[in-house]
Parts: structure tokens; C-alpha cells; sequence
């Protein structure tokens, strides 16, 4: 466990070094994602290493923005005043941004073939 | 017995009391989720946010004493996304075959994301850099507050939009993609992704593995293509 965690985070430093030092647009952390995918394909045998911390990690991976979401409430006073126009904005690009990438996907899915019928979703 | 003022004028002060209220907060909303048997609004950290904000409100404490205690937990963000390697090496043969099919999603979701939120906040009279902070909120926070500095936006502001742009997406997905009839867990994990980072993901992978998997590289992808088209749809804004 101690020594998975240490795997993490030393791709996470890595690849905050990276991100800082080479100016990328990409955060640290995505760049250590990345990385990881990247030795992960190289050395298979690390995957099996790391499960157990990273599917630990993901599954409570809501918890981890739960200190930065309490920080809306220290905010509010920002949102007052365009309160009405921003929840509208938020709320409707959303919506509009979830059915277009979704259906866009599974357009070109159809188009190219690229079916993956382990992939769908059964009927409740 | 020592005054009970005294230990809380203690503990008021030290990291253990926010970091243990945070977990605690956690898992009650854990516990509804569970207990609405998965139902996306019963959103966890939604729930958990609720509930120490109103503790935070009845004991009279600022946000910064809370994060002394919380910045543990929200420092686990950083090794979390890196965990999201993991389930995108599992899904490596899935997502080569699924290039296409993610090229259009991406492209799609994130222009949709940035150019409707600009045109309905445009609509009420916003502009400056309350637009500016508006324009990147799909994308992970550290992304949009790095994208929002640099066209003129509110660090803070853009923080707590991309928060809620998270919780409403992570609520709004499941019974979207279910009345448009979207039944590939690639396409809904993907656009959940592309629209609503990292609590977007946090959902999809609630749900479904291969949903998750194909939300954090839409996650990852967002980021890259939001810092290129925020700035110009900005400037046809004209934020």
C-alpha cells in the first residue's frame, strides 16, 4: 500500500516537474496520468502492482473535492449578484454539452463501425 | 474536568476536527447514496458540502480554519488523477478502437460547453471578467483556474463554477443520456467526462467501469482542447 502510494505520487511529482518545467497546458497530475499509462504499457507487470491502491483511490474519488466544493459557500457573495444568469448559463451549457458529445460519439461510432457491444448498457 | 470551551477553542484550531468532520460528512453522503439505492441526486458531495456548510455556519468558522484541516483530503485529488491511468491502461484496446467516435464527442462537448454558457450568460447582461472566469468551467479546476487567469477571469469564481458545473452535471447525466436513449457506456462515461471533469467521472465510475475509464480521458482530453477554444470564444464573446 505505502509502496504503491510512493509510485503515485512520485508520477505525480515527475509529472508536476514536467508541466512547470516545460510550461505544457496539461496540469501535473494529468501529466502524471498519462506517464503512468505510458510505464504501465512498458512494464505490465506494474499495472498488477498498483490496483489495489488505485481502485482504493477512484473508488471514493468524490470525497477528494468535497473541501474544495465546501468552498463555494465562501463565495456565494460572488455569485449573488449574476446568481440568476450564471446558474441558466451553467445549467444549460451543461445539458447541451453532455447530449451533444454523447450523441456526436455515438454518431461516429455507427458510422466507423466502432461498435463494442460489451460496452452497452442492459435495460433496466 | 477541564471547561469544555477550552477544548473546543483546542480543537477549533488543529486539523483533526475538519479533516475527521470532512470523512464523517463523506460517508453520510455515501450512506444516503447507498441508501437511495445509487440515484444520481443523491449526490455524495453534494451532500457532504451541505452538511459542513451548515457546520461550518453554526460553530462560526471561516473557511480557512476548515481547509487547515481538509487541504489532507483535498490533496489526495492530485494521486487520484494519476490513479486514473490505471482503468485507462485496462481500456487501451477499447479506446484505439474508439478514436473516431471520441474525436467527434470531444470536439462537440467541449465547443458546446464553452459557446452556449458564454452566449446564455451574454443573454443576461454579463460580461468582463465574471465571463472570462464562466468560459473554461468544464474543464478540471487547476486547468480552468490556469485558463481563467489568463483571459482576465476570477481564480475563485472560475473554482466554484467548475465545482458546480461537476455536481449538476454528475445529477443531470443519468436520466439525460436515458431519455435520449444513449446506451453505450463509452459515449455516456465520454460526454459526462468532456462536460464535467473529475466529478462527472467520480459519477460514471458510481455506475460503470468502462463509463469511468472513457469519462477520465474525456476529462484529460477537455483540458487540452478548452485552453486552445476558451480564449476565441471569448474574444467572440467580446469578454
Amino acid at each position: 500500500m505505502i509502496a504503491s502510494l510512493a509510485l503515485i505520487l512520485s508520477f505525480q511529482l515527475v509529472g508536476e516537474i514536467a508541466s512547470r518545467g516545460l510550461n505544457l497546458p496539461l496540469p501535473g497530475p494529468v501529466v502524471g496520468l498519462l506517464l503512468l499509462v505510458g510505464a504501465c504499457i512498458a512494464r505490465p507487470g506494474l499495472a498488477r502492482r498498483i490496483r489495489p491502491a488505485t481502485q482504493g483511490l477512484l473508488q471514493h474519488l468524490s470525497l477528494f473535492f468535497v473541501p474544495a466544493g465546501v468552498g463555494i459557500v465562501a463565495h456565494l457573495q460572488l455569485l449573488r449578484q449574476d446568481g440568476l444568469g450564471l446558474a441558466l448559463a451553467l445549467a444549460g451549457s451543461t445539458i447541451l454539452a453532455i447530449a451533444a458529445g454523447a450523441l456526436a460519439f455515438s454518431w461516429t461510432a455507427r458510422l466507423t463501425g466502432s461498435i463494442d457491444p460489451a460496452a452497452l448498457k442492459s435495460d433496466d | 474536568m477541564t471547561d469544555p470551551l477550552l477544548i473546543w477553542s483546542y480543537l477549533s484550531e488543529g486539523p483533526l476536527l475538519w479533516l475527521t468532520a470532512t470523512l464523517a460528512a463523506y460517508l453520510i453522503g455515501d450512506a444516503v447514496f447507498r441508501a437511495s439505492r445509487r440515484k444520481s441526486w443523491a449526490n455524495p458531495v453534494l451532500v457532504a458540502i451541505i452538511l459542513l456548510a451548515l457546520l461550518l455556519w453554526g460553530t462560526g468558522t471561516d473557511y480557512a480554519t476548515y481547509f487547515e484541516g481538509a487541504q489532507f483530503v483535498h490533496f489526495m485529488l492530485g494521486p487520484a488523477t494519476v490513479a486514473l491511468g490505471l482503468p485507462l491502461y485496462d481500456n487501451l484496446p477499447r479506446v484505439r478502437k474508439a478514436a473516431w467516435p471520441m474525436l467527434a464527442g470531444l470536439l462537440a462537448g467541449s465547443s458546446v460547453a464553452i459557446v452556449s454558457a458564454l452566449a446564455i450568460a451574454k443573454g443576461f447582461g454579463i460580461g468582463g471578467p465574471v465571463l472570462a472566469s464562466l468560459a473554461p468551467k468544464s474543464t478540471t479546476a487547476p486547468v480552468a483556474i490556469g485558463i481563467a487567469e489568463r483571459i482576465g477571469g476570477q481564480p475563485t469564481l472560475t473554482a466554484a463554477l467548475v465545482l458546480m458545473t461537476g455536481i449538476f452535471g454528475a445529477i443531470i447525466v443519468t436520466p439525460l443520456l436515458n431519455a435520449l436513449r444513449i446506451r453505450d457506456w463509452r459515449a455516456r462515461g465520454f460526454s459526462v467526462g468532456v462536460a464535467a471533469h473529475g466529478i462527472g467521472t467520480a459519477r460514471a465510475f458510481q455506475v460503470n467501469e468502462t463509463a469511468g475509464a472513457f469519462s477520465g480521458i474525456g476529462m484529460g482530453l477537455n483540458a487540452v482542447l478548452t485552453a486552445i477554444i476558451a480564449p476565441l470564444a471569448l474574444r467572440l464573446f467580446g469578454g
